[in-house]
């Protein structure tokens, strides 16, 4: 029985050296191991065999099942791996092949401009306020110091509704609301952000529909150099810290003194290009302290409160930042512009 | 205002600053230079020379042959011009001469005859057209006879000047004089102010004995000063006169009234001059006008006046439009030999009245409009007689004919040095600030560290501390002001919750892949009305219009931010780009007024649109078509995001399609509406199947909690089952949704419709909804005959309500 035994391990390793896939290694496996299987049939004659044979021919068998069976496992794992090797070469793709779009929206560059410089304050401990658009000729010009008649109200030309309501001409009339609602003794430090009108014929350069973002810092010591300071950092963070500024005095009836800031130009570096007018400098906010007359309007004392006010045009500064050419494209959205301005959000670090 | 610095050099010393550092320095104290302009291109080579003799070219009918001498030698130049003639002393650029536009002279021969040079116009000499006198335009320029045969014309032509172009804002009314503008130069360079001359010989007549001068109102016309000048001759004014006028800007006419401009220029004192002969009264009356009282103006336009403007009469007809235009009748002419000259103060309201009645701006009525200097009113008067007396022959008759209630005095501001640093945020000193006092000619007395400021009439603009306060700070330069950050009270800044709810909506409608579009509130009357929300329509509202539109487009309001959206689909559409997802957050203005006496309602809505291909994929032939419920889908999933319960309920609506519509409800309150632009709109604005949402802002806001509780997440597992039920094809799948939401509390967590069937294999008119049912307890794993019950339960109450039956 031994040599029959061995002769079945000799064949099985054989046929398992052989096989080709693991349809054939199964078969091979019920060939010599299954119920029917040679080994099996084999074993069902140990019956006959004596006491002392028993033990000795049951190790051979249980050696011999060892055997084949180890064989067929390795062989299996190799087949396996070939198999899976050729599954995976099948399923191949063309990865040149374009894939399946996203549909992305986005915000518009506008709103990323006023979220940054909203961010930017709020970091510095403004809040964010609002107001109407539709204002009162009172909170538009009289309570910021534009008396009715006053030559200064033609540097705004107005929309009117009726003699006493109008379409703002800046955020400003904020200022005088805000103050207003804090009852003249307590730290007003505001932005607000919003549109505005004017009586201007749209062009590459006008818009009879705009955003500013005004600016307003009212306490006790507020002094100019405080000013200075924070829109320095207002132009370094949006137009990158290699940038100059300076302040140049200026004229608004609502500040006193009054400013305008420039900012060195990107494009020749100062030393004076067609984009700046040979001046080395853009133009980019007006500001000022507030007018003391503003503040008493707004029923703060101007002896013992100061404050800085300032306001900006986002579409310009989008303009200079990105290099666009015409104030119209905010406005007719066309989606080849929108999409330009994607992601144009800037870290602060 | 246009700056000749030419002009300038004549009262402050700038030899040693050039153009463009001089308005580097000007910009940064406070007055904007626009821009620097050079009278003309530099040319070299050009000098006076002197027509000896000038016969006809041999050859050629219009040229002439001209023997020149130009000092060092002799020239032979052939010239075109048809007014040359012997004697004069002209221009001529010498064989090697460049002038403007770098045209080289040679030696040529014209029709066989040698010409060695080119005898100038003006125009050659690089001077702009505009500002060459009318009556020399059309030949070479002829130089008075004073000048010196060799000279070189450029000083002569005034053709190396610069010229500044000041940027002026409206409180700087004092550099509308080249008076203020050299002040103003003199306090950046620390130099001193030389006053022209206002010196008259006293003659024997009194002017008294011409005139007479009556003011009516005083407030509107505190000082008419009228001055008598007789003998005057009518001619050309002095070269350099004419050169300053034209740098300025203004064409050179004649004598009188060149030097009228002149002084107008230099002093900002607007002047008049009325030939005295055609006033024909010797009397003044300054009044307000009748109602349709009629004047000729000097540009022959006849203007009907009303009683609140203020005019100048010989007693009887208005003469003239005071501080805005002369009258035609009175004009000065080549026969006026006596003037009246005005120099008047009219107040800034009358002025500012009548030019904005008349649209007439001119330069006198730009500088009244700003008020003028009360100390330089008279004294313009004087130094006008002087320029008369000197270069138009003329007799000042003895002394000023006014009536004068003009309050001179000047402003007293007190400057503290601790104030002036605790504004500035500086360490300046006492005594640097006198310094700074000192260059803008503001007197002032120290009393240790107040110092006492007398303001000068010619700067009106500064009436308080802080006017002051600018002047210093401007004269010691923003520049040096140092940078620092605020030292008060800090506190947290942030947006509130309407703020972050805009930009959460924003984001979301982003995520969803919808771009935001930002568009114009003015809308016209065609698109006002349209697209309406049913809250809206309910509401009869007028939308608010502006009093004076711009145009039929930007005339309204909006009271719907969709017409907007859809005009920018047209706008892309007819540009190629077919497929949009645009929405907008904005406001709508809301009045229910007819006129409206206060401001409308400002509400928040947003609204969306979208067409053409959602996605599509090309080599795989997907193509995704927006629909209806991809509008809803993007609407249901922000209610989801914000957490707020909603329904859809089938609606029609005005410009919507009527069978694809539904509003949006809260609380069964509509607070916005969904579906697809009615067709026959689709086709009017040029756009292609669209799908629109809108949503009140506003309504949101109201039930919108920032702070979501928590709720556990389930420990236990969840059973799942399916149902179909076939029904009557009007029956609408969200009814039986929420019948087996209501009847399979509490265990039934959430209801899907996974399909939905007609046709083969249903009766005619019936259909098949499945539902998807998701089964959970969260206190314990469910058993099979507790789901087995509500299921029995809901199919019993859905076959009952919908007369629907399973479909197995």
């Amino acid at each position: 029985m031994k040599e029959q035994l061995e002769a079945i391990q000799a064949e099985a390793l054989d046929n398992v050296k052989q096989a080709n896939n693991l349809k054939e290694l199964q078969d091979i496996k019920v060939t010599y191991l299954g119920k029917k299987g040679s080994l099996t049939s084999v074993l069902r004659g140990m019956g006959k065999l004596s006491k002392e044979e028993r033990p000795v021919v049951g190790e051979i068998a249980n050696q011999v099942r060892e055997a084949i069976t180890n064989e067929i496992e390795q062989k299996s794992e190799i087949l396996e791996e070939a198999a899976l090797d050729e599954k995976l070469q099948q399923e191949a793709l063309d990865v040149t092949l374009p894939g399946r779009p996203v549909q992305v929206g986005g915000p518009h560059l506008l709103t990323q401009i006023v979220e940054e410089i909203e961010d930017l304050f709020i970091g510095m401990g403004f809040e964010v306020r609002e107001g109407p658009e539709v204002e009162t000729d009172y909170y538009n010009f009289e309570a910021l110091n534009l008396p009715k008649g006053h030559p200064a109200r033609d540097m705004q030309d107005t929309f009117y509704i009726t003699n006493e309501l109008l379409l703002r001409t800046h955020t400003s009339p904020v200022q005088a609301r805000t103050m207003r609602q804090f009852n003249g003794d307590q730290t007003v430090k505001m932005i607000c952000p919003g549109k505005v009108y004017r009586r201007d014929t749209d062009d590459a350069t006008h818009s009879h529909q705009f955003t500013q973002i005004e600016g307003l810092y009212v306490d006790k010591n507020v002094r100019m150099s405080d000013l200075k300071g924070i829109l320095d950092k207002f132009a370094k963070k949006m137009f990158g810290d290699d940038r100059k500024t300076r302040l140049r005095p200026s004229f608004f009836p609502f500040t006193e003194p009054s400013v305008e800031m420039d900012i060195s130009c990107k494009v020749c570096n100062g030393s004076g290009c067609s984009v700046c007018k040979k001046s080395g400098w853009i133009e980019i906010l007006g500001g000022g302290m507030v007018h003391p007359r503003v503040l008493e309007m707004a029923g703060y004392d101007s002896e013992e409160y100061t404050g800085f006010a300032f306001g900006m045009g986002p579409e310009r500064i989008a303009m200079l930042k990105y290099g666009i050419d015409d104030i119209r494209n905010f406005y007719t959205n066309d989606v080849r512009f929108l999409k330009q301005y994607h992601h144009a959000k800037g870290g602060t670090l | 205002m246009l700056v000749s610095l030419n002009w300038l050099k004549n009262y402050v010393d700038i030899e040693n600053i050039s153009p463009e550092e001089l308005a580097e320095k000007i910009t940064k104290t406070g007055i904007e230079v626009d821009g620097i302009e050079y009278i003309a291109e530099k040319s070299q080579g050009v000098v006076v020379g002197n027509i000896e003799s000038c016969e006809k070219h041999p050859n050629a009918d219009k040229l002439n042959l001209c023997q020149v001498d130009v000092g060092d030698e002799k020239l032979q130049i052939i010239c075109g011009a048809p007014n040359v003639a012997q004697g004069q002393k002209v221009a001529v650029a010498k064989p090697g001469a460049v002038l403007p536009g770098n045209f080289k002279i040679k030696k040529v021969k014209l029709r066989g005859v040698e010409s060695n040079g080119m005898i100038c116009s003006l125009q050659e000499l690089g001077i702009e057209e505009k500002y060459v006198p009318k009556d020399i335009a059309e030949g070479i320029f002829v130089f008075p006879n004073d000048v010196s045969i060799g000279e070189s014309v450029a000083p002569l032509l005034n053709i190396d000047d610069a010229v500044l172009e000041f940027d002026l804002t409206p409180n700087r009314a004092d550099c509308l004089s080249m008076l203020g503008v050299a002040y103003e130069v003199a306090a950046i360079l620390d130099k001193e102010v030389t006053l022209p001359s206002e010196a008259v010989n006293t003659s024997e007549e009194k002017a008294k004995d011409y005139v007479s001068v009556e003011v009516a109102d005083p407030e509107l016309n505190p000082y008419y000063g009228a001055f008598v000048v007789k003998d005057v001759k009518i001619k050309p004014s002095p070269l350099w006169m004419r050169n300053a006028l034209m740098a300025a800007g203004i064409r050179p006419i004649n004598n009188v009234v060149d030097i009228t401009n002149y002084v107008l220029l230099e002093y900002g004192q607007p002047l008049h001059a009325f030939d005295y002969d055609l006033l024909n009264s010797g009397k003044i009356v300054v009044r307000n006008a009748e109602q349709n009282e009629k004047l000729i103006t000097l540009d022959k336009e006849e203007r009907n006046l009303s009683d609140d403007h203020l005019v100048i009469t010989d007693g009887k007809a208005p003469v003239a439009m005071a501080g805005v235009m002369g009258g035609a009748s009175t004009e000065i002419n080549n026969e006026t030999t006596t003037i009246l000259l005005e120099a008047a103060y009219f107040s800034p309201a009358s002025v500012r009245k009548a030019v904005k009645d008349t649209g007439l701006r001119s330069e006198s009525s730009t500088r009244f409009e700003k008020g003028v200097d009360p100390n330089r009113v008279k004294e313009a008067g004087l130094r006008a007689c002087h320029l008369l007396e000197k270069y138009a022959g003329a007799t000042v008759l003895d002394d000023v004919v006014s009536f004068d209630e003009l309050d001179r005095s000047k402003k007293v501001v007190d400057v503290s040095t601790a104030e002036v640093n605790k504004r500035l945020g500086t360490q300046i000193s006492t005594k640097e600030i006198g310094v700074i006092l000192n260059k803008l000619q503001f007197p002032f007395e120290q009393d240790n560290d107040q110092l006492i400021v007398t303001i000068p009439t010619r700067r009106g603009d500064i009436k308080i501390f802080e006017d002051m306060l600018e002047e210093v700070a401007r004269i010691y330069e923003y520049d040096n002001l140092p940078f620092t950050l605020p030292e008060g009270s800090s506190q947290a800044g942030g947006l509130t919750n309407r703020q972050q709810l805009k930009r959460d909506v924003k984001a979301y409608l982003q995520s969803a892949g919808l771009m935001e579009t930002i568009t114009y509130s003015l809308t016209s009357d065609d698109h006002v009305y349209k697209l309406l929300s049913p809250v809206h329509q309910e509401q009869n509202l007028n939308p608010v219009q502006l009093a004076m539109p711009m145009s039929e487009d930007h005339k309204y309001l909006r009271l719907s931010i969709l017409p907007g959206l859809l005009e920018t689909l047209a706008h892309n559409h007819a540009r190629d780009q077919k497929n949009l997802a645009y929405f907008e957050l904005g406001n709508v203005f809301v009045s229910n007024e007819e006129t409206l006496t206060k401001q409308p309602d400002e509400k928040l809505r947003v609204a969306g649109a979208v067409t053409g291909l959602w996605l599509s994929h090309q080599w795989q032939q997907e193509k995704k078509q927006v629909d209806f419920y991809l509008v809803k889908g993007i609407v249901e999933g922000l209610f989801d995001f914000l957490n707020i319960q909603v329904t859809f309920e089938q609606a029609k609506l005005q410009d919507m399609h009527p069978g694809r519509c539904a509003t949006v409800k809260i609380d069964n309150h509509v607070v916005g509406f969904i579906g697809q632009v009615h067709p026959k709109l689709e086709k009017s604005m040029d756009i292609k199947e669209t799908y629109v949402f809108d949503v009140d802002m506003e309504a949101v806001l109201a039930v919108y909690k920032n702070t979501p509780g928590y709720s556990q997440i389930p420990k236990y597992p969840s059973v799942s089952r399916d149902i179909a039920f076939i029904v009557d094809e009007d029956v609408q799948a969200g009814d039986i949704k929420q019948t087996i939401e209501e009847t399979g509390l509490p265990v039934v967590k959430n209801v899907q419709v996974f399909d939905v069937y007609k046709g083969e294999n249903l009766p005619e008119g019936k259909k098949s909804i499945a539902y998807s049912l998701l089964y959970q307890d969260k206190e314990k794993t469910l058993k099979d005959d507790e789901v087995e019950q509500s299921y029995q339960e809901i199919v019993g109450t859905v076959n009952n309500k919908f007369n629907a039956y399973v479909r197995s």
